[in-house]
């Protein structure tokens, strides 16, 4: 049984290293692949005037002098020894960014996964609870609603409202975090929190219900009502419990591409997360900064995809069985 | 080409601001508005700054450096403006004004200016200015290995004497009267002999009004008072320049009252701020243009050139993608030297001369034209391209726009390899500081043009030269006629900034060159 458990996470283990890896060897040439580098990034079409000579200044100065395999080992060799490079627009180590960027999305990320279920899963419940009637009418629309609202239309539309209907805008205070200003930090993650909930809700609330749906269909579930279980028992203990699954690992898909960043949410709320760190560094190519910004994301991913993993073996027995 | 980076298009985003402008219109008070003033108007100038205070002003993005030389982001090159000084500066009317030079003697031919420096100015960390400092910046811009981007600008330059510590001597191989014009620019910037790039790369030490206090990468950059600056004090106690990425939450961030000083590109985002905020119109210098490449297939016929120019109703263009948000322009936008923008061959929109004009370049049936559109460059980019391919398709031109992301689109237009483009171009109020880089045949951007001339190339060597007023702007009315009656581009309109101010402050100049200069005299009332 021990060395079952321990293959599966050398298997597992290996896989994911070999994702990373994949991961890092696209990000790499994915980005040279895009038009333009950091020189007419940062001058823009100035730099329609530089000599040969200043070109190669500036080539050596954002360390575009080397082949792309020099550039490649010299960026990995760095990478396993936990310098992730430099930001030459923030004249910031990258990993001094991340470190910074990290936990504010993470905060995000947790907020919104939070409302999204407290709302979506007793949505969904509701919805599976009476089918085709008013509860299951309003489940289904507000999903179709999270899923067609485009997250940048209410995210403006909610900003801009509140400012000037309420003078309510904590996030253009400048942003806080949590240990400077705990007041001002939840009030700015407020706003952005809802709407990644709103989007996020939509298939927590299908999800729950097609797999509450599918338990209560069950045995089980048939004997126990039988047995004179009462229906609150039913519902959480003996019909939720065993529709977590699926729940779980939806949650934990959506947790892991919130913590890539929810780059217009981030934008437009003025959140420094890393999916602005992204998009600055892609906007103003830095190669060091977004292919390691990349990286530190595809980890964060494969760790939440084995605590979900781990998760359902705390869920299910069947799983801790297998 | 400064100008273009303020601009982003958003197209998605643009619905959704429309979507709030009308909610936001319809029920709330919005900010009030000010007609566009031909000259730059002080705003609320009578009102006295209180000494003290500090201001937020909103901005989309952080600075992607703070070395000076360097710096062609907007928001990178308008911060900088307030914390380095150069010899010469503009007034709020574009006249060249001193700076860290009191004054200046330009020899008789032309060929030797002779710059008389500021007593008493010290850099920020308390060391002296003096006229080593102006030696080491400008020849260490002149050195190709330092990659600074003014350095075509000093191309002329063939030596620099410090005779004495007060005194600087620019030798010219030849006279440059807009020179002294040119010298503004914060790529210009005067350091300290001690700096090095790599220590002004994480602090900055000028002899401007401001000085860095922090920056904190993609939040924000805070300036403060300067007590060694040698003009008067500054009112703000600190100035900061927040970031939020996105204009609508600039907008939002007023109209809460957490910013009070934004300038806008989106007159939409600009007029749905609500609370007391003033929102001011300032012509800009930059122009949009259908840039043609008169070297280069389809485009190389003058005929077809002249055709493409009779077909474009300019101010049907404006009125179609800027809602009307800007001005018909000729190739000079510099009020001192403005184009006539009737002043071509089509002065008016005109099909049956086009059509003879299609007729004489061998195309009576009509022909096609592809023309690069950008995308993610500037607002209304890819509607100027669409109103122009409606109205050519009326003279049976068929325009394939090529829409291409910024970074392909900057690729292309720096290796001039597009037929047409429609481009935003930065203005400058010199004309030789506009152009020329672009038309004489020598020029660093000709490539880009794709058109000279020997007349061209005599008459901006004449410009170079002529120091009377009269004559010099008659020189350059003289390109612009070639320009215009060789249809080398057609030049469409120049836009508008919007430059939204909190009532609670006062002393800000907005300018047409887009400059952020008097941030120095505003202060809080």
């Amino acid at each position: 049984m021990r060395s079952i458990l321990q293959s599966g996470v050398l298997r597992k283990t290996a896989g994911a290293f070999a994702t990373l890896g994949g991961v890092a060897v696209f990000v790499f040439f994915m980005l040279r692949a895009i038009p333009g580098d950091a020189i007419s990034a940062s001058l823009g079409t100035e730099a329609a005037g530089l000599t040969e000579a200043q070109r190669q200044a500036l080539e050596q100065y954002y360390g575009l002098d080397q082949s792309l395999p020099e550039q490649f080992f010299s960026w990995l060799g760095n990478l396993f020894q936990g310098n992730l490079g430099f930001s030459v627009r923030a004249q910031q180590p990258v990993l001094d960014l991340t470190i910074a960027a990290l936990p504010v999305t993470f905060q995000l990320a947790v907020f919104a996964i939070i409302l999204a279920l407290g709302v979506g899963v007793p949505i969904g419940m509701l919805a599976a609870s009476r089918v085709g009637k008013g509860r299951d009418v309003f489940g289904q629309a507000l999903s179709l609603l999270g899923l067609s609202v485009p997250a940048f239309l209410l995210a403006t539309t909610l900003l801009t409202y509140l400012a000037v209907t309420f003078g309510f805008n904590p996030n253009g205070l400048g942003y806080k975090t949590f240990f400077e200003d705990p007041s001002v930090n939840l009030q700015q993650m407020l706003l952005p929190s809802i709407v990644l909930a709103f989007g996020i809700s939509a298939p927590i609330i299908r999800t729950t219900r097609a797999a509450v749906l599918e338990i209560r269909g069950q045995d089980f579930i048939r004997t126990a009502r039988a047995k004179g279980v009462s229906t609150r028992i039913l519902q959480f203990k003996h019909i939720l419990r065993n529709a977590l699954i699926p729940i779980v690992t939806i949650t934990g898909l959506q947790f892991g591409y919130l913590l890539g960043g929810a780059v217009v949410i981030e934008q437009i709320f003025s959140i420094p997360g890393v999916g602005r760190q992204v998009l600055l560094g892609i906007q103003q190519k830095e190669y060091a900064l977004v292919q390691s910004t990349v990286l530190v994301i595809a980890a964060s991913f494969v760790i939440i995809n084995l605590l979900t993993d781990l998760l359902y073996r705390a869920i299910d027995p069947r799983v801790r069985a297998e | 080409m400064t100008q273009l980076k303020k601009w982003s298009a958003r197209p998605a985003k643009a619905f959704a601001l429309i979507s709030v402008a009308s909610l936001v219109l319809a029920g709330c008070a919005a900010a009030e508005e000010e007609e566009p003033t031909a000259a730059p108007t002080a705003t609320q100038a009578e009102e006295p700054a209180a000494v003290g205070g500090n201001l937020v002003m909103g901005v989309t993005s952080d600075p992607d450096t703070i070395f000076p030389w360097k710096a062609t982001q907007f928001q990178a090159f308008r911060m900088l403006e307030n914390i380095y000084d150069t010899l010469t500066a503009f007034d709020a009317d574009l006249n060249v004004v001193p700076a860290l030079a009191e004054s200046w003697e330009v020899s008789a031919d032309g060929t030797s200016i002779t710059f008389n420096l500021r007593d008493g100015v010290k850099f920020a960390d308390g060391s002296d200015f003096d006229s080593a400092d102006v030696k080491y910046s400008y020849e260490a811009i002149q050195d190709e290995a330092n990659a600074g981007v003014a350095r075509s600008t000093l191309g002329g330059v063939t030596s620099i004497e410090a005779p004495d510590a007060d005194t600087v001597i620019l030798n010219l191989a030849t006279a440059d009267v807009g020179l002294l014009a040119n010298l503004t620019t914060t790529n210009l910037a005067i350091v300290s002999s001690d700096d090095t790039e790599e220590s002004l790369s994480n602090a900055t030490n000028g002899t401007g009004p401001f000085m860095l206090e922090s920056r904190t990468a993609g939040q924000n950059v805070i300036l403060a008072r300067n007590p060694n600056y040698w003009g008067d004090p500054t009112p703000l106690d600190t100035l900061e320049f927040r970031v939020l990425p996105d204009e609508a939450a600039i907008a939002a961030a007023m109209s809460a009252g957490n910013v009070q000083l934004a300038v806008f590109g989106d007159p939409i985002t600009a007029r749905a701020i609500a609370g007391e905020v003033t929102v001011n119109t300032t012509p800009q210098l930059s122009y949009h243009a259908l840039m043609m490449n008169p070297s280069k297939g389809t485009t190389s016929d003058q005929n077809v050139r002249l055709a493409i120019q009779c077909a474009i109703d300019r101010q049907v263009v404006l009125d179609t993608a800027l809602l009307g948000e800007g001005q018909v322009t000729g190739p000079i936008t510099s009020p001192a030297f403005r184009s006539d923008p009737s002043a071509r061959p089509c002065p008016e929109r005109d099909l049956a001369k086009a059509a003879e004009y299609l007729a004489a370049s061998g195309n009576p049936d009509g022909l096609e034209i592809d023309v690069m559109v950008p995308q993610g460059l500037y607002a209304g980019e890819l509607e100027i391209g669409q109103a122009v391919a409606a109205q050519l398709a009326e003279a049976n031109i068929t325009m394939n726009l090529e829409v291409e992301e910024r970074g392909t689109y900057i690729d292309r237009w720096i290796a001039g390899d597009f037929v047409a483009a429609i481009a935003q171009n930065g203005g400058k109020p010199d004309p030789d500081g506009m152009y020329g880089r672009y038309f004489p045949s020598t020029g660093n951007l000709n490539q880009v043009a794709g058109y000279s001339s020997a007349s061209m190339d005599q008459l901006f060597a004449d410009g170079k030269v002529e120091s009377d007023p009269v004559k010099r702007k008659a020189i350059y009315a003289d390109v612009s006629a070639e320009l215009e009656s060789n249809a080398v581009w057609v030049w469409l309109f120049s836009g508008y900034s919007y430059t939204a101010t909190s009532d609670t402050m006062t002393g800000f100049t907005p300018m047409t060159t887009g400059s952020w200069q008097y941030l120095r005299t505003t202060g809080l009332k």
